[in-house]
């Protein structure tokens, strides 16, 4: 008896485990649903609610004993794809019967604790070749593409840094827009590249949410209006932080 | 050439979001493919005169249903290719000029070109509920759900 008891237990923390860890790195919120439940279906519970949204997990499974209810919070949320696949493929391997819940626990907490699937400066070049491509499909002349590279790579590296620092949302990536218009303008005045525009846009199209839009739809249209409308009010607020940091650089010039 | 050009750039731009994104290595090339097939679809519809906002619909419609077929052939989540794919469609030029004709104090064009990259947000979003929804109806039906 006191062994069945822990074994349910142990169904609950390996889907909260990896609902939390999908959550937390920008999984859909249909997903994360559909994956908990899942999993513990596969681990023989016939009947579980989950109910996400962008900042906690609550799930509850019935079995013989009185129905069991979890809460989850989560506090911080980044992107990291890797992490949301890697689950997803523990998840299938569950489905499939090869994971007992300790096992698939074990592999769980070993994906939650990896490091970021690319280094920093990985991110930083990959910043920079994304804006420096923007100047040429926006029909930009490469003389332009440099300077927006660099400066598309300054304004990612300071929205991950000023993230780290301070924790209030959407102040990162009005200083990234800012430092990224100003060293944009600083070039076009020094006459590094010639067109002051495409060299802007190139600058903050890393910094575009284009995550958190894909989530706010695919949400909405499963359903999840709260997590779809979150989402969509977070992608808003980001994209007016970036109009406002580009703005005050406008308004100085 | 120009198509060339283009070809290489999205696809380097939509590869380059994927690592900012932590796509595990093995799906970046494809992510790119993605992006790449997205935005020439998008080039071809503008250059032959199509609506701005009738490419952005078909051109996110390409970029999710390449996403499905390749979710299903490589067993993960389709947000993996849909993300770096829709990013090149984003309307950032649009918003950028909005912004600037905000701050220059003229808001007649400010408020039009802001409303157009609404409808263009807008479209990407339909593009995908579209693909979504023929997802549904052609390809789930094969296959349950679940197994």
């Amino acid at each position: 008896m006191e062994a069945k008891l822990e074994e349910k237990y142990d169904i609950m923390d390996v889907s909260l485990i990896a609902g939390k860890i999908m959550l937390e790195n920008g999984a859909e919120t249909y997903r994360v649903e559909d994956t908990m439940m899942r999993i513990a279906q596969s681990y023989g519970i016939r009947d579980s609610h989950s109910f996400v949204t962008p900042t906690g997990i609550m799930f509850s499974i019935e079995t013989d004993e009185p129905t069991k209810t979890k809460l989850m919070r989560i506090s911080n949320r980044t992107t990291d794809l890797y992490k949301v696949s890697a689950v997803n493929a523990i998840s299938r391997r569950i489905s499939a019967g090869e994971l007992t819940t300790v096992q698939a626990y074990r592999e769980l907490k070993a994906i939650q604790k990896a490091p970021m699937f690319f280094p920093f400066w990985i991110h930083i070049l990959a910043a920079a070749s994304t804006s420096g491509c923007f100047v040429i499909l926006l029909k930009g002349s490469f003389d332009n593409v440099l300077p927006a590279m660099i400066a598309g790579g300054l304004a990612y590296f300071i929205v991950l840094k000023v993230a780290n620092i301070v924790p209030t949302v959407f102040f990162s990536e009005f200083i990234a827009a800012l430092v990224g218009g100003a060293a944009a303008y600083l070039f076009y005045r020094m006459g590094f590249g010639g067109d002051l525009d495409r060299i802007i846009i190139g600058t903050l199209i890393p910094l575009v949410p284009g995550l958190l839009i894909t989530n706010a739809v695919r949400d909405l249209m499963a359903g999840h209006f709260i997590s779809g409308l979150a989402k969509g009010a977070e992608a808003l607020l980001t994209a007016l932080a970036i109009g406002t940091g580009i703005a005050v650089i406008m308004t100085l010039i | 050439m120009t198509i060339l050009t283009n070809m290489l750039f999205s696809f380097l731009a939509a590869a380059s979001f994927g690592i900012m994104y932590n796509v595990p290595k093995k799906l970046l090339i494809k992510c790119g493919t993605v992006g790449m097939a997205g935005w020439m679809a998008y080039y071809f519809l503008s250059e032959n005169n199509v609506d701005p906002l009738a490419s952005t619909v078909g051109a996110s419609f390409t970029i999710a249903v390449i996403g499905h077929v390749y979710a299903r052939l490589y067993k993960t989540p389709v947000i993996i290719f849909t993300i770096a794919g829709i990013i090149p469609l984003v309307p950032g030029g649009t918003a950028y000029r909005a912004m600037r004709a905000f701050v220059q104090n003229d808001y007649g064009n400010a408020m039009s070109l802001a409303a157009k990259a609404f409808m263009i947000s807008g479209s990407i979003a339909l593009g995908l509920i579209l693909s979504d929804v023929f997802y549904q109806l052609l390809i789930r039906k094969k296959v349950p759900v679940g197994k």
